[in-house]
């Protein structure tokens, strides 16, 4: 029977070994080979490879193809001293079809002794660790995706209907700062929809009860509350220092006037509305994508723009609007997918239809075809007709 | 004929349906087949002036007319013209 040392030897003679310096000269020129630490969890935040990702050789064939999944690609392996990383790249090899595997010689020891920088990640506690697991599990979140949420800034405009789902599924994900500008309180009308109040906190400020709720969920959350109204006086001070603001405004001029700010301000907004069982949802991110304005120039007269309040809504509309809502703001926040910026979808609930419209940037847009310095405080948030509107809509 | 997705606010001026079908060659004589059909969207559709409104977004199929070539864009039998209005709602 062979000796453990005489086993890893032979394995090393049936794979590739490279050293760290060859991986070191890969990564300057950044040419597309995936590093892969396989060691344990505690070893791996302690210090590692700048750019490596993490499959610890436990969990190597379960998880390697949701990190690598291109059998084709260029892997390099490595652990702390260049056997563990040995044994691996022999069964992603010889058992799992990988092409061209290679295995760091001496592993981050010689690294290291070689001068070359290491990455000292932060990293979660245990409570946090258990919390977000199923956060970390997933490849497209990660730890890094979920240290992103938890230094997240995100901002709701509203505690109502499309606000409440939001912000308990935004808390529940960690997202590390939740501001919420409402200056309403709770109303026993609320209740079909906007479940972060509940039934015993009727007459409570909104800003509260959603506070409530947030922490029931999450106590870590960081609770910032504005109960104000939303206004030209306050609004750039409000939202300013959000990475992204959430939109369930209920009315054109704070739409426009939010607008105005976030481009100015570059803060992508997430924004949904919805009548009856119709909901519209889009990102507007400021110079990547069209804003408010390019799409919608000028708002409907006010009685082609009916409220909610006026017109009632389906309970669970906001419910699914708001989660489309806090789905945009998480791939924002870690940068994982596509976001809807330059499309519009519109979700129909009685017949279950979805809609993709397109929507352009307006190279002639009022505000986002001029630099955010240029856009003065005194127009923002007007738009032709605001008077004769704002009178109209009472 | 073409297929017109009418939009919630819009739908009381056309006894309720969701989609109707107009014909016409291109955009404009397609919406004004609608307007001709259900008077009463005429004006919520078009200024006084005869152009659309500037608060009505109009898509064929997926893509804006103001893109394409406004209210001359070729229309086809199988194309689907979406009429989109803003809507603010929140819901308070």
């Amino acid at each position: 029977m062979a000796s453990g040392a005489e086993l890893i030897r032979k394995i090393k003679e049936q794979i590739e070994e490279v050293d760290p310096k060859d991986v070191h000269e890969l990564q300057q020129n950044g040419n597309g080979a995936v590093i892969v630490d396989v060691r344990e969890q505690h070893e791996f935040e302690q210090s590692h490879v700048p750019g490596a990702v993490h499959v610890p050789r436990g969990h190597l064939e379960s998880r390697i193809e949701g990190t690598v999944g291109d059998r084709s690609k260029r892997v390099i392996l490595y652990c702390a001293s260049g056997s563990r990383s040995a044994l691996a790249a022999h069964t992603l090899q010889e058992h799992l079809g990988y092409e061209d595997v290679a295995s760091m010689r001496g592993g981050i020891t010689l690294w290291k002794d070689r001068g070359y920088d290491v990455d000292v990640p932060r990293s979660l506690t245990a409570e946090q660790r258990e919390r977000y697991s199923r956060h970390i599990l997933v490849p497209e979140v990660g730890l890094e995706g979920q240290l992103k949420l938890l230094d997240a800034k995100v901002l709701l405009l509203g505690a109502g209907g499309l606000g409440s789902p939001a912000a308990l599924y935004l808390a529940a994900a960690g997202v590390g700062t939740i501001g919420i500008v409402d200056n309403d309180v709770v109303d026993l009308s609320n209740l079909q929809r906007q479940v972060a109040h509940s039934n015993d906190r009727i007459g409570v400020p909104k800003v509260d009860s959603a506070e409530i709720s947030i922490h029931e969920i999450n106590p870590d959350v960081n609770v910032e509350k504005h109960n104000v109204r939303l206004g030209p006086d306050n609004i750039v001070e409000i939202i300013e220092g959000y990475d992204v603001v959430v939109d369930g405004l209920d009315n054109f001029p704070t739409r426009y006037l939010l607008n105005d700010a976030s481009v100015r301000l570059q803060i992508p907004v997430v924004s949904a509305s919805i009548l009856g069982f119709e909901g519209q949802l889009s990102v507007f991110h400021p110079y990547e994508g069209p804003c408010y304005r390019c799409l919608y120039p000028t708002p409907p007269p006010a009685e082609l723009a009916p409220s909610c309040g006026a017109a009632g809504v389906l309970g669970v509309l906001p419910g699914v609007m708001g989660l489309l809502q806090s789905v945009e703001v998480i791939k924002l926040v870690t940068g994982a997918g596509d976001t809807m910026a330059g499309r519009l979808l519109l979700y129909d609930a009685l017949g279950t239809t979805f809609t993709e419209l397109k929507v352009r940037r307006d190279p002639d847009c009022p505000i986002c075809s001029r630099d955010p310095g240029d856009i003065s405080d005194e127009e923002m948030g007007v738009f032709p007709d605001y008077e004769a509107f704002c009178a109209g809509a009472g | 004929m073409a297929t017109i997705k009418i939009p919630p606010v819009l739908r009381g001026s056309v006894g309720g349906e969701k989609e109707v079908s107009a014909s016409g060659s291109n955009v404009g004589e397609v919406l004004r087949e609608l307007a001709s059909q259900h008077p009463e969207t005429e004006s919520q559709l078009f200024s006084e002036d005869g152009e659309l409104n500037r608060y009505v977004n109009v898509y064929l199929n997926d893509e804006d007319v103001r893109v394409l070539d406004g209210l001359g864009t070729g229309v086809s039998d199988s194309d689907t013209i979406v009429i989109l209005p803003a809507m603010a709602g929140g819901c308070r």
